[in-house]
């Protein structure tokens, strides 16, 4: 009998606290293991250090909750099931995270047919957000950052040569550095695509060596590739050879600086976050992050990006009150504005669903004793450029 | 301890057998929220059931199904995706076409050879195939997956929804068709005769069985039963990408099949179902350490049940082994 009153006053309990709290679902999808696994928890650790710190802000009685899933390194089949019992089986209001390209493309018929908006927080091949009116990115595209390095090393060098991962993104900032590095009178001397998993680096650079390019511009997908391609670059000499190391941030992200060694030094990146950015919001970011997570611990691009994506979230969750509708919630990201990001002031295009933000050509030089990511350079507020081209066509 | 299968006068079907898919209709009224993962399930049991015809009956050891199951996937993907077909059976009918020709061709070739060897072959050649769908982006989409599938509905009426309701029931369906084909093989004197290469290779040669070609028939017939598989993956999915071949869904199909004991027809169920439950249930928990559990869990079935699931309740349950005479002829 006492069980029985327990149980129907937990009900009541239940049912009672039902009424008055609002439970936001957020799907979340990242990679906790094979290819890049080391990344999820990047991205995951800012999404929850952001919901941490600004809680308080939500409309009263409204609690988000975060439904993680490992989807295996690139792995489009496994990121489609698992945002497809997200959305029928957890109900969730918001779809966010992925690391990859192929999987984006996997799930974005899934937020177009269940009408539940997907913020992308890091895949940054440029077609993605076409591909659904209810995607928006707040990471990148590759298009953002290959173009102007391709801009600003056409004024510094002659010939050049592309070293990139054979998959969409690698495709982007190969076509973006070509095209940009043509316009500006160089000559690229080849071009090599390598495939995503486990390629053996020494024979592509032995190739690279022997064109004596320029420079050469190399883009894999962020993580421990990075570390292994410097590695190659400096057993084999290249960089004695005159070649200069040129990319997009991902072969010098923040967390693996310390791994790859003083070879690093002196490789001249375009992107649009570093951990060593002087910006105040940009320290406090970091601050947080290392009062959280410990001081040996630094957040890199996917928790820049993780933690604006979530930024936008709360603003749509506190625009309407905690009652999310997907079309309403879609038009809040198209306005989307942050004069105060830690990478600096970024924005949603409307029209494109895409971020605006400033890139910054950074070099890496020891700051303190420790390998760092220093801004020289600013180009403020780009729009990513391949959808810029579309619309000329 | 004998496995089970081979010639038998009673190949009726035996009420037990009915329960696998009294339990499926049963998930597709109950637990109308898992359909998705429940069609996922019935896709490998097909897998499986594949593998077992060739591993369990024939004794052909391979790590390279996944070429037949790959294949077959992308072919389906294709033939909606770069030529605009979008019915189901045409679908399925050219990657069942397409995942037979290649089985019969390299079996041709790899069946001359036997263990390690052939282990290495069945290798290559999902690595070979895999290496192609990479490199033949216009093709396949390499490593970005192909997208743009589209399938018509099922019969003119079905169409596939979110909830994976018609998936579901279209899996079901063709499993079942594949059940009654492979236990009607293997209650055949074809299928007596494959035990039989499996127990004795040489005594079948003596008796004048033509071994080779029942190995090549039996090979081509599971790659064809594979490639069913993988067109439905695709179908159901609308997408095909890069991981259904290689070794990893080739190592992960002979972990289910083992898991639920192989050689067995009905093992081809359990291991499936127990696997990717148990996967779903550990990745929600722990999405960032759930393949500790699965490791545990194999290495709990090897310590402490060498027959997969069904050896254990074999143990258990004596009157559950598989039919006396079946045992009888296959000795």
């Amino acid at each position: 009998m006492r069980l029985l009153k327990t149980v129907v006053f937990a009900a009541f309990a239940l049912a009672a606290s039902g009424a008055f709290a609002q439970t936001i679902k957020i799907g979340f999808i990242t990679s906790y293991s094979g290819l890049n696994g080391n990344l999820g928890p990047y991205m995951e650790r800012a999404v929850r250090l952001y919901i941490k710190q600004h809680e308080k802000e939500l409309p009263p009685g409204v609690k988000i909750e975060l439904l993680t899933r490992d989807d295996t390194g690139p792995n489009p089949d496994k990121a489609r099931q698992l945002a497809q019992e997200l959305v029928v089986r957890d109900k969730v209001d918001l779809l966010a995270g992925v690391i990859f390209t192929p999987n984006a493309m996997a799930i974005a018929p899934i937020a177009t047919e269940a009408k539940v908006p997907f913020v992308i927080m890091n895949a940054g091949t440029a077609v993605i957000t076409t591909r659904s009116p209810y995607i928006a990115r707040t990471s990148f595209t590759l298009w953002q950052s290959s173009y102007p390095l391709g801009q600003w090393a056409s004024r510094k060098y002659k010939t050049a040569y592309t070293l990139v991962s054979d998959f969409g993104p690698g495709h982007d900032s190969e076509d973006a550095f070509t095209k940009a590095f043509g316009e500006g009178g160089g000559r690229i001397l080849g071009s090599v695509r390598v495939p995503l998993q486990n390629p053996d680096w020494a024979a592509y650079m032995q190739r690279v060596k022997d064109a004596r390019p320029d420079c050469l511009m190399v883009f894999i997908p962020a993580g421990k590739t990075a570390t292994a391609v410097m590695k190659n670059f400096g057993d084999l000499g290249l960089d004695k050879a005159g070649i200069k190391l040129i990319g997009p941030g991902d072969i010098t992200t923040d967390e693996e600086l310390p791994n790859m060694g003083d070879i690093a030094l002196g490789v001249t990146t375009m992107f649009h976050y570093s951990a060593a950015a002087e910006r105040p919001a940009n320290r406090a970011f970091v601050a947080a992050w290392k009062k959280e997570y410990g001081t040996n611990e630094t957040p890199n691009f996917l928790s820049a990006g993780s933690w604006d994506g979530t930024a936008m979230i709360f603003e749509a969750i506190k625009a309407q009150k905690g009652k999310l509708d997907p079309e309403k919630t879609m038009e809040i990201f198209k306005r989307y504005k942050n004069a105060d990001s830690p990478r600096g002031p970024i924005s949603i295009d409307p029209e494109t669903r895409d971020i605006v933000q400033n890139e910054y050509l950074r070099e890496v030089r020891k700051v303190g004793g420790q390998l760092a990511n220093v801004e020289l350079e600013t180009f403020p507020s780009v729009k990513d450029p391949w959808k810029e081209l579309q619309k000329k066509k | 301890m004998m496995h089970g299968g081979g010639y038998t006068v009673d190949a009726r079907i035996r009420w037990p057998e009915w329960l696998p898919w009294i339990a499926a209709l049963a998930g597709f009224f109950l637990l109308p929220e898992y359909l998705s993962l429940g069609a996922r399930i019935l896709i490998y049991i097909l897998f499986a059931l594949s593998l077992d015809l060739i591993l369990g009956y024939a004794g052909i050891i391979t790590l390279g199904h996944s070429a037949f199951f790959g294949l077959g996937a992308y072919v389906a993907g294709i033939v909606s995706a770069k030529l605009g077909i979008t019915d189901a059976f045409v679908q399925m009918a050219a990657a069942a076409a397409a995942a037979g020709l290649l089985g019969a061709l390299t079996g041709a070739v790899i069946l001359r050879t036997r263990a390690l060897t052939l282990l290495m072959l069945t290798l290559a050649i999902t690595s070979i195939i895999l290496e192609i769908a990479n490199k033949a982006t216009w093709l396949t989409g390499g490593a970005d997956g192909l997208s743009g599938v589209v399938v018509a509905p099922i019969l003119g009426a079905f169409r596939f929804d979110l909830f994976g309701r018609t998936a579901f029931l279209y899996c079901l369906a063709v499993l079942f068709l594949g059940w009654l084909l492979a236990r009607r093989l293997i209650y055949s004197p074809f299928g007596a005769m494959l035990t039989g290469i499996r127990e004795n290779t040489q005594r079948m040669h003596a008796i004048g069985a033509p071994v080779y070609w029942r190995l090549v028939g039996v090979y081509t017939l599971s790659a064809v039963m594979a490639g069913v598989a993988g067109a439905l993956l695709t179908q159901t999915n609308q997408f095909v990408g890069l991981n259904v071949l290689g070794f990893e869904p080739s190592g992960e199909l002979l972990v289910m099949l083992i898991l639920g004991g192989v050689g067995r027809l009905y093992g081809a169920f359990i291991g499936p179902v127990a696997y990717l439950i148990a996967q779903d249930l550990l990745a929600k928990q722990f999405p960032e350490y759930w393949y500790l559990g699965i490791g545990l869990l194999l290495v709990a079935v090897v310590l402490f049940a060498r027959g997969g699931i069904l050896g254990l309740i074999d143990k258990w349950m004596p009157f559950s082994k598989p039919a006396a005479s079946a045992k009888a002829s296959a000795r």
